[in-house]
């Protein structure tokens, strides 16, 4: 069956069955490998894309459920060659160890940030639990994700 | 002079020894870069960023110009397994040495050239210049056989006190891409045409197959194959989502016969009832000192298994051409995976490319070996075709191998001024180490699939690396100086879980049971634990980092927890020959333990990236505290019952401490390790401070909740 899936501003036709989870096809359909399987679940974020604003898990999520609305994947953040604030100030804070739960919690963070700008560390906290990081690297993401909300804070 | 009349070659720093062509390691190109082979390779610890940072300091050269060769069985140097924090020692070593003679080599070549002796010349970003004038670069002077040789062990690295890009942070290569989508990891590697796998495990270890309903599968959507070999089954299908389809309908349609081989109890405690070969490890005597006893404590200390939980389930690609395979997978050592492939596949090494590339964190040895036999099984299925194989996270958690289960016992005496003259360590644990490692003679095989083939080949019993590294034993032997000490090892060979390396091995255990002894002995000798550590001290800076992280942490002589909150310390040299590292935390308890504080002090030697050891000890003791307070693979005698995040909780966003870390350098010291350095201190600093807060003393990790309650009860 043929779907049309708005992703990263543009739409994209893909053929695939209505219940495959939209996680198989941004990575395989549409080669946007940002988002990551880790537990096709909805346990570990690894693969959180925005919808409609929200943060969601996309390995659980049918292809078909997701047609008509906004997608946003991590490819889809820098401008013009631009790098969103939040993966600027995850360079600036190297923010990562394995850099694999990267991509779910800039998401996640995105999300938070557009709707709460000005998010305290309590709110981001709050806000990223859903994303797992075996590595440990949560001080150092809690670092980059504050320091690109006083950026977006102070810009506002 | 050896037998053959020979002179034995000279022994060469690090994996140069044993890879001693120059042009293994490096390749200086007329494009001016730098192309560096590794044998060591990338988990997520950064250790290819801290590899051009001395690749470029030795040859004089900016960080943008050195590339890295992807690791690679058709032209690596043979390194061995990337593990136990040796990746500095071994190939830092080698491409430090390797670097500093090819520099010298484009010198000697530069003053032939230039018709000036070598003392005329400078080197700036490969740009080789004559004080009398004249100048040639690197880029100029390369010929191919320029580094076709091997290196003669004869020019000297750079005095540290030169060094201007080693010491200094440096950005991760792989971070940019990492933060913008770019494809990453083996999970994200595709090829044109590639076809999807998954393996259909049976549901526990001894379970056999009774029944599979293959024409129903096959009828599927895209099944391309379906492959049962004995017990081990798997799918191919176009597309990945069909793969998963197909594995459903397999796991709800497969029949298969279970038994009990798992203990019967969750408590560790079941491996002082194995069998074990016991051997003293250390033994000192003082018989004097001994006399002087006047108090005895003993304690007993344990830790469940634990997973390695790797956020990215393993991953792994093959392609069968005839009797030739190519192989894509994260393992941590390819030359000894394609060994133990070319026996399971019936092939030569020589048909065989391994070709690596980064997985998610791995900590150790997990399913990552297993999935690039997984995969070549299936490719055989599809002749010609790339075949992915993706575990899925209920098989990651099920099948991986764990950080063994391990039971600690200590015993000491104080005398009447409160010193310790007599320690007694005794440590019950399967060997921590399974890696792949074919011998044809015993034909036991560690990756997985092997046990469940027609004709299986069982794996052998995991065993123990040697002291001073060890293995279960590693870290049992105190740095403390102590009169008399007995350390035992009672090694336990049947392996009821599957086991492998963790970070750390043993010395997470070991440590966590040391220290938090040690406490217990400065609490009845009425000691600040500070105090009471470097009273038993001699080595000068293991006192260092622990004077260093009190000084962090402000830390008061005899400071009292206040009932809910509290401080205290763990101190270890790693693998008592790596990096020395001291943790202070503050927990809070409210019901369960939180960590809110650490601080660290690190020592591991003339450092090259201070960034990352910072990044490296920040998350050690964010992952120790994990296993210390929440982690437990959980299991029946039949089966493992740990499949998923919901079984298994780590440390989340809202738990994780705020953390400061001191590097302590020593330029004039070797590069040593420091990415497992912190899992013990970390471990017994949280026992330390649960004491120091409520008064009671944890010893069986995790510090659940309800360890806390019937502590306190
Ligand atoms: S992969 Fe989607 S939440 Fe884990
Ligand atoms: S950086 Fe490896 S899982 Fe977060």
């Amino acid at each position: 069956m043929s779907i049309a899936l708005n992703v990263n501003g543009q739409t994209r036709n893909v053929t695939a069955d209505p219940e495959t989870p939209l996680l198989y096809v941004l990575r395989n359909d549409l080669q946007l490998k940002g988002a990551r399987f880790g537990c096709g679940t909805g346990h570990c974020g690894t693969c959180t894309v925005i919808i409609d604003g929200k943060a969601v898990p996309s390995c659980d999520l049918p292809v078909s459920a997701a047609s008509g609305k906004a997608i946003t994947t991590l490819e889809g953040l820098a401008t013009n060659g631009t790098l969103h604030p939040l993966q600027q100030a995850f360079l600036d804070e190297q923010a990562a160890q394995c850099g694999y739960c990267v991509s779910g919690i800039i998401m996640a963070a995105k999300a938070l940030l557009d709707a709460n700008p000005q998010a305290d560390d309590a709110a981001i906290r709050a806000a990223l639990n859903g994303n797992l990081c075996r590595c440990g690297t949560h001080h150092r993401i809690l670092r980059a994700v504050r320091r690109a909300a006083a950026t977006a804070g102070g810009a506002q | 002079m050896s037998a053959a009349g020979k002179p034995a070659p000279r022994k060469l720093p690090g994996s140069l020894d044993t890879n001693r062509r120059l042009d293994r390691w490096l390749r200086i190109n007329r494009n001016e870069t730098i192309t560096v082979y590794p044998g060591k390779v990338e988990y997520g610890q950064g250790i290819l960023t801290a590899f051009t940072q001395i690749v470029a300091e030795e040859l004089d050269v900016k960080l943008a110009r050195i590339q890295v060769a992807r690791t690679d069985t058709s032209y690596s140097p043979d390194e061995g397994t990337t593990a136990g924090s040796r990746s500095l020692q071994e190939g830092g070593e080698a491409l430090r040495h390797a670097s500093a003679e090819a520099r010298q080599l484009l010198l000697d070549k530069a003053a032939r050239q230039l018709g000036v002796s070598l003392e005329q010349l400078t080197v700036d970003d490969g740009l080789i210049t004559a004080r009398s004038g004249g100048s040639v670069s690197y880029w100029k002077l390369a010929s191919d056989d320029l580094l076709a040789r091997e290196a003669s062990g004869d020019a000297a690295p750079k005095s540290p006190a030169l060094h201007t890009i080693v010491g200094a942070s440096a950005p991760r290569l792989d971070f940019p891409g990492k933060m913008t989508g770019a494809p990453s990891y083996i999970q994200d590697l595709d090829r044109p045409g590639m076809l999807h796998g998954r393996v259909v495990r049976p549901p526990s270890y001894g379970a056999r197959l009774l029944e599979l309903d293959e024409a129903g599968v096959r009828a599927m959507p895209g099944v391309r194959a379906v492959v049962r070999d004995g017990n081990f089954v798997g799918v191919v299908t176009d597309r990945e989502d069909q793969a998963v389809r197909a594995l459903n309908r397999l796991r709800r349609t497969t029949q298969w016969e279970e038994q009990a081989t798992l203990p019967e109890t969750l408590d560790p405690r079941f491996l002082l009832q194995e069998a074990s070969k016991d051997e003293v490890v250390s033994e000192i005597r003082d018989d004097t000192a001994a006399a002087g006893a006047a108090t005895r404590l003993q304690a007993e200390y344990t830790r469940p298994y634990i997973a390695h939980a790797s956020l990215g389930p393993s991953c792994a690609l093959a392609r069968m051409d005839g009797n030739r395979y190519h192989i894509w997978t994260h393992s941590q050592g390819v030359y000894p995976l394609r060994k133990d492939l070319a026996a399971l596949l019936d092939t030569s090494e020589e048909n065989i490319v391994v070709e690596h590339h980064e997985g998610a964190g791995c900590y150790g040895h997990n399913g990552a070996d297993d999935a690039a036999l997984d995969a070549a099984l299936l490719a055989r299925a599809a002749p010609g075709n790339v075949v992915r194989v993706q575990w899925m996270r209920d098989d990651e958690f099920a099948w991986e191998p764990y950080g063994p289960a391990m039971v600690v016992r200590m015993d000491a005496q104080l005398d009447g001024s409160g010193n310790v003259v007599d320690w007694r360590h005794d440590v019950w644990s399967n060997g921590h180490t399974a890696r792949t490692n074919w011998q044809s003679a015993t034909r036991n095989s560690t990756l997985l699939a092997a046990r469940h083939l027609a004709q299986p080949l069982p794996p052998p019993a995991p065993a123990n690396p040697p002291l001073p590294a060890g293995g279960a034993q590693r870290n049992a032997i105190p740095l403390y100086v102590f009169p008399n000490q007995r350390i035992t090892n009672h090694y336990i060979e049947r392996a009821p879980l599957r086991v492998a390396a963790l970070r750390s091995l043993g010395a997470h255990t070991n440590v966590f049971a040391l220290e938090s002894f040690l406490d217990e002995l400065a609490l009845v000798a009425g000691a600040d634990p500070v105090e009471f550590r470097l009273r038993h001290l001699k080595d000068a800076r293991a006192r260092a980092v622990i004077e260093a992280a009190a000084t962090l942490a402000g830390w008061r002589s005899r400071e009292k927890g206040n009932g809910t909150r509290g401080r205290g310390i763990g101190f270890a040299r790693y693998k008592s020959q790596a990096a020395y590292a001291a943790v202070i935390v503050e927990v809070e308890i409210a019901g369960d333990v939180r960590v809110c504080r650490a601080w660290s002090a690190i020592d591991a030697g003339l450092t090259v990236n201070p960034d990352g050891i910072i990044n490296q000890t920040e998350g050690g003791i964010i992952q120790a505290a994990s296993w210390t307070l929440k982690e437990q693979v959980r299991y029946e005698p039949e089966r493992v019952l740990t499949r998923g995040w919901a079984d298994y909780p780590i440390l989340t966003f809202s738990e994780a401490p705020v953390i400061e870390v001191k590097v302590v350098n020593r330029p004039d010291e070797m590069t040593l390790g420091a990415a497992e350095a912190v899992q013990g201190p970390t471990a017994a600093a949280i026992g330390n401070a649960v004491c120091n807060a409520i008064g009671v003393r944890l010893r069986d990790m995790p510090f659940t909740r309800e360890r806390v309650l019937a502590a306190l009860a």
